[in-house]
This record gives C-alpha cells, structure tokens and sequence, in this order.
C-alpha cells in the first residue's frame, strides 16, 4: 500500500515534469540549431507579426527570393508584448551561441550597442562602402549605428517618436491650435477639461508609454543637446532641467484620464479619434491604428504635430538589422541586407508597413500625407533617440519604467530623479 | 581500513531498516525503465537549478556574460527595490486569498456534490472545468468581467442593483490598512482581490476534486455511527467528516501554494505590473529584469528566492509524508 502510493507520486512528479519538459520543447523547436548555418536557408528574426508589418516582411523576402532564388527565407517572428517576447527568445539563442540570421533591433545605444559589446556582432564598413550607403543615409542616422568607427546594422524603416496626435474637430470647435510650447499646452488643457473632455489620453499597460512622453518631455525642456548628453551619459541627470521636465511631467498627469493603467496605446488613440480625449503622445506607428484600423484620413480624421517644444527635432525610432559574429555562414545575410538596404527593397517594404524610407533618395509620391510630412522633418531636423525605444542601455531602460510605475501613482519628483541617478549608475550609459 | 569503517558505518545504524539488495530482473528493467526521466531530470531540472543558483552570484547584469563572484551582491541589489519589497506583500496576499478562496468554495462545491444527486459527474466535469483553460485566457476574460469602467462588465450589475460608485476593481490604488514598511505600505492591495477572484473562478474546481476524494475515503460505518449516536447533519459533518479531510488539506494546500508562487500568465495577461506595482508578482519581475533588462545575475537572484519559497513549502511536507509511508510500511 505504502510503496504503491509513493511510486503514484513520484509517476506524478515525473508527468508534471514532462509536461515541462514539452513545454520547453516547444519553444526550442522554433530554433533549429542546425538550420542558421546552412547556405541554403536564412532565419529572419523579428516581432513583425501584426497584418501591416508581417505583410510587408513577406513583400521583402519575396524581392529577396527573386534577386536570390537558391536561398530559402525562413520567418522566424515572435509575437507579443511589443517585442518583448521577441527579445527574451533572441537573447537566449544568443547565449546558446545559436543566432538567427540577422536579426531585428533599434537603432541606437540600447540592445545594438550591447550585442556589439558583447562581441556578437560583426561591422558592416566594407558592406556599406560596396553598396554606396554611405552617401545614401543622412551621416546623422548612420552615428547612430556607428561605434568606435565601425558601424554595425542596416537601417530598413524610419519612425518618429515625438509626435503629438490631436483630434482636428474639437480643436476646431473650441478654436484651439496645437500646443508648441508646455505653457500652450496647459492653456489648451484647461479649456479642454472645462469642455469636460480629457485634454491628454495616455496608456501604460505596456509599462513603456508613459515612459516615452516623459521622455519627449525631457527632449522639449532641455532640448536635443542636453537631451543627447544625459543619453550618452555625458550629462548628470540631477541636473535641473530632468527636475523641472519631471514636474512639468507630474503636472501634465492632471490632465489624463485615469485608468491608464488598464490601457494599450491603441486605446488611448481611439479615445483621441471618438473625441472624448483631444490629444495623445506616441510614437508614429499610431498613424497606422488611424488609418488601417479606425479608416481616419490623415489631417481630417486626426491631427498631429510635434510634442511640444521638440519641433526641428526627429526622434529616431528605425528598426535595424546586423551581421551576427557567431554565424557559419555569413553570405546568405550579406546577401539578404543588401536588399534589404537598398532603395527597391525599402520602397517595396515601406509604404505596406506603414513607415518611410531612411533613405535620402526615397520618393514622397509613395507615401501618404502623414509619411510625407514626417519625411521632410526627418531631412532637416536634428536626429535624436528615444529611452524605451532602443536609445540606452536595457538596464537604464528597465530601471526607468520601473521607477516611472512609482512615479505615476506618487508623484514624487525627486525620489524619481534620485531613482535616475542610481540607474544610470548601476548601468552606465557611455 | 579507515575507508572501509568509514563506508560501513551507515549499515551500521541499527534504526534503518535494512536494504533488500536482492538484484532481480524485476529491479534491473524498473531501473532501466526509469533512467531515462531520472536522467533527464537530473539535468534539465536540478542541473539548472544549480546552474541558476551559480549565476545568482555572479556579475553577469548585461549582455555580456561575467563569471566573476560577486557574494550576495544581486540579493541585496533586489531586496533595496521597491518593486521586489512590493512582489513578497503581493505574493503574500495572493497565495493568502487564492488558497483560502479555493479551499473554502472548494469544499463547499465537494460537498454539495457528495450529496448523491442527479448527474454527479456532469457538475463535477462543469466544476473542474476552468482548470483546462490557460491562465492567459482566464485573464483576459476576466480583465473584461470586472472592468474597471462604471458602465462595463460586472459594474453594469452592480450598478442596477444600486451601487452608484463600483469599485475599479484591479485599478484601484488602495491598500488596506496601508502600514509603511521599508519603501513600501503594507496591506492588502485592492487591486490584487481582483486577481485573486480570476484564480479562485479557475483553481477552486481542483481543491473540490481532491475534497471530494477525501470524502468518499470517510468510512460510512463511522457517519452511522455518529447519526445513531444522535449528531444532527451540522455535528456530524464539522465533528466526524472534517476531521477526516486534513489530509486532503494539506495536499491541496501544498499544490496550490506552489501554483500561487508561480503565478504569471494570469498577472501578466489581465493587470501586468500594475499601478505602483499593486499587482506584480516576483515572476514578472524576474521576467523583466532578465530578458527586459538583461541582469541576469539579479534575475537568477529572484528564481531563486522563489524557488526556495517553494521548497520552504513542499519539502516538509514531503518528508511528512515519506515518514508516514515509512511507519506504514513498519507496521
């Protein structure tokens, strides 16, 4: 009796533990260990699984099939979680030593720089001196891609990350003009809520959100170059503009409505477009949600203009892709950026996604309203990055949300000033 | 020599039973049957058990890995954050309401099962049901049921039978009685009662399952006995039946505490971490801070805080009930 019930629960132990095992199972059989180095195929790695974005990764794998027909593309996308999901799986094929092909990663200081450090990835110079890139992309977008001489990715799309949408209707009635400076916007926000509608929708579910309109507050209180000095760790975040464009933060936060938490971004945009909030701050990709989601057209459905203070100023959300150092094979990637950075790949790709070319030479005709104006700040304006968006360290980036979690609900400047500090401290940014 | 006395010593022990070392084909094909699993549990379980326990004190925080030691450094680093000291309140609170809720609707759906009705098994499949959906969907349906909006959801309900303000549900920011401790307040977050309900809705069916085994285990003679003895049906079931169940207490106890301290897909499908990280879990956090943030080292640190949790809680009670197969076996 006694020895049957203990073997029961050890047949139990070891059920539950296949189980485990299966589950693990599942999720290595996505990455073949032997598939990446063969010359015959090519995992492309990414968290493009949404209608737009997958639709326009098929587009360019297949102009990447008709120039190479001999090697097979294989879409290794991960969904979920903003790309979140997609950054766990890629950093533990990394660590197996097992990368993809190449792979999808933002421009800037944040997970590109520290796969460079970490002596994953290999530099493109010869790549960008063969194709004639050099002369291609504005030098100010490949700095961001360059370190200690070298650069690194190729960039295929360009998004903005300051932008104000706004719904022109009520605007309209209460004659209002978009705010460019935070005073404007205070005044704006006043009669707005007079109106009883909600001056700034905001969202937080993603714990990254809120994240980013502090972060253009940041860049329209200090500006581009103090700005770019606290991201390269060149400038001490006590210093007191991160004070004031906290406060001015904390008072914006009066003006929201108040289950952010609750909220995905789309949603905060939907409120924006219903006309029961005026305004929201998010990145471009929002034009998209108007447009193919909710079928508004550009300038009449929804507005938009830069977050206040930061006009001049283009902050670079642009997905990039790299040469893995630990590949076998490194033709089929070389292969694979050449198209994937050149103007027919990028004009393919661009206007399915919803984004626009980095490239210099890249025609407006192709695009919408929205896209061509973007496009034009993006050729004149001075490039700058943004926290959450691939501009830092994931280190800095993780203590910044989790410190902007305790931010929202105490509203408590200066412990989240000090929370900065020892971020940047324990991760430093240069 | 010395080795030898050394090796014998054990044996020697005249309180352990001694070992049938008898070798049989029987034994042979049971070890063969079972290495395989033995092996690969050895190394894909308690292997990296270890291995996560050696990377928790190391200095591997980025993308880089770095080997070097760095003592309790990354436990320290953890525990001085407010979103950890926020994670033990939580998980405290969670594994509190989610255990009493399951055991308490749990038995009580055991016994009105066990009261020999119509269609026993089909209440029983409908009860145990929600266990063999995902925790991810039960989130998800259960972020529309309690809606935080006053005009969705169950608030509708609430609102028709009179309730002018319902609650936010796993919005709201109160904590309750709010004591400042450390960095944080100490209490129960409203917020994670919402939580708590989805689990309950979904892990009550088990604890009914196990409570209903326990059940039909009580002999009938001894309920006789009772009801000859004149206990009316209260007595008898909190004075003759209960004491029966303690077993199946402790069992659904220990299983549950276990699910409770694992906790994720549910949080992170319905709240995410939450306002002021009223309703983040140690396993979101180390989510984070491994794969957003890329610290390894403190990640390991809160897997394993979390893993000895667990095994504050499972190993007693193993060795419980090894004991009591041992005296059984005597006997």
């Amino acid at each position: 009796m006694g020895t049957r019930r203990i073997g029961i629960g050890f047949a139990a132990l070891l059920a539950a533990s296949t189980v485990g095992l299966a589950g693990c199972g599942s999720q290595s059989a996505q990455a073949p260990a032997t598939v990446n180095n063969s010359p015959k195929q090519l995992q492309i790695f990414s968290w493009w699984t949404g209608v737009a974005s997958s639709k326009a990764l098929a587009a360019l794998n297949a102009q990447f099939n008709k120039e190479y027909p001999q090697i097979k593309v294989i879409n290794e996308a991960v969904a979920g979680g903003a790309g979140s999901n997609a950054k766990a799986v890629l950093a533990s094929r990394m660590e197996a030593n097992n990368p993809p092909g190449t792979f999808q990663v933002h421009a800037g200081h944040g997970s590109l720089y520290s796969w460079v450090q970490a002596g994953d990835m290999a530099p493109l110079n010869s790549l960008y001196k063969q194709e004639g890139w050099y002369h291609d992309y504005p030098a100010s977008l490949l700095n961001l891609l360059t370190f200690n001489g070298k650069i690194y990715a190729v960039p295929v799309d360009m998004q903005r990350g300051n932008v104000l949408w706004y719904n022109p209707a009520i605007f309209q009635k209460y004659n209002l003009t978009p705010p460019t400076t935070f005073t404007q916007f205070f005044n704006d926000a006043q009669v707005l809520e007079a109106h009883h509608i909600t001056p700034l929708a905001l969202a937080n579910h993603g714990d990254w959100e809120a994240t980013l309109l502090w972060s253009d507050v940041l860049l329209g209180t200090v500006g581009p170059q103090e700005y770019d000095a606290l991201l390269s760790g060149k400038a001490s975040w006590s210093s007191p503009g991160v004070t004031t464009a906290t406060q001015t933060f904390v008072k914006m936060l009066q003006y929201t409505n108040s289950d952010y938490t609750a909220l995905h971004w789309q949603q905060a945009d939907q409120l924006v477009a219903q006309g029961s909030a005026a305004m929201n701050v998010m990145g471009d990709w929002a034009q998209g949600y108007f447009t193919t989601d909710l079928h508004l057209t550009p300038g009449k459905g929804f507005g938009w203009a830069p977050t206040p203070g930061t006009a001049g100023t283009f902050a670079v959300v642009s997905d990039v892709f790299g040469l893995p150092s630990h590949l076998k094979n490194k033709t089929a990637t070389l292969d694979y950026l050449k198209v994937l950075g050149s103007k027919t790949g990028q004009d393919i790709f661009n206007p399915l996604k919803g984004t626009f070319s980095p490239r210099l030479d890249a025609n407006p005709a192709d695009y919408d309203a929205y896209s061509r104006a973007a496009m034009q700040s993006y050729k004149k304006d001075k490039l700058v990055l943004v926290i959450g968006q691939g501009a830092v360290n994931p280190g800095f980036t993780t203590a910044v949300n989790n410190a902007m979690d305790i931010l929202l609900s105490n509203h408590n400047v200066s412990q989240f000033v000090t929370a900065l500090e020892n971020a940047a401290q324990s991760n430093p940014l240069s | 020599m010395i080795k030898h006395a050394i090796k014998d010593t054990p044996s020697s022990i005249p309180t352990l039973p001694q070992p049938r070392r008898r070798w049989s084909w029987d034994k042979a094909s049971a070890i063969l049957v079972l290495a395989p699993s033995l092996v690969a549990l050895g190394i894909f379980v308690y292997g990296f058990i270890f291995w996560n326990g050696y990377i928790s004190l190391t200095n591997w925080n980025s993308y880089i890995p770095n080997f070097s030691y760095a003592g309790l450094a990354n436990y320290l680093a953890v525990f001085r954050t407010f979103r950890f000291q926020s994670d033990i309140r939580n998980i405290i609170v969670f594994t509190t309401l989610f255990i009493l809720g399951c055991l308490s609707l749990g038995l009580f759906l055991a016994v009105l099962i066990d009261q020999k009705i119509r269609f026993e098994s089909l209440f029983r499949s409908i009860f145990i049901f929600p266990m063999a959906i995902s925790f991810v969907a039960t989130g998800v349906i259960w972020a529309w049921v309690l809606n935080p909006q006053p005009n969705a959801g169950v608030n509708l309900i609430l609102r028709a039978l009179g309730d002018k303000h319902p609650p936010t549900w796993f919005l709201s920011p109160l904590i309750i009685p709010s004591l400042g401790w450390g960095q944080i307040k100490v209490g129960i977050p409203l917020a994670l009662v919402a939580v708590a309900i989805a689990a309950v809705w979904q892990m009550s069916g088990f604890a009914m399952a196990i409570y209903l085994a326990g059940l039909r285990a009580v002999p009938e003679e001894i309920k006789e006995a009772a009801r000859i003895d004149g206990a009316g049906s209260w007595r008898l079931f909190w004075s003759v039946i209960y004491p029966q169940l303690a077993s199946s207490t402790v069992t659904a106890v220990i299983i549950l505490t276990a699910a409770s301290l694992k906790v994720f897909g549910l949080v992170y499908a319905m709240t995410g971490p939450g306002q002021d990280f009223s309703t983040d879990m140690p396993t979101l956090n180390m989510f984070d801070t491994t794969f957003q943030g890329s610290q390894f080292a403190q990640g390991a640190a809160i897997a394993t805080i979390l893993f000895l949790l667990m095994a504050a809680f499972s190993v007693p009670y193993l060795i419980s009930v090894l004991r009591r197969e041992n005296r059984e076996e005597e006997m």
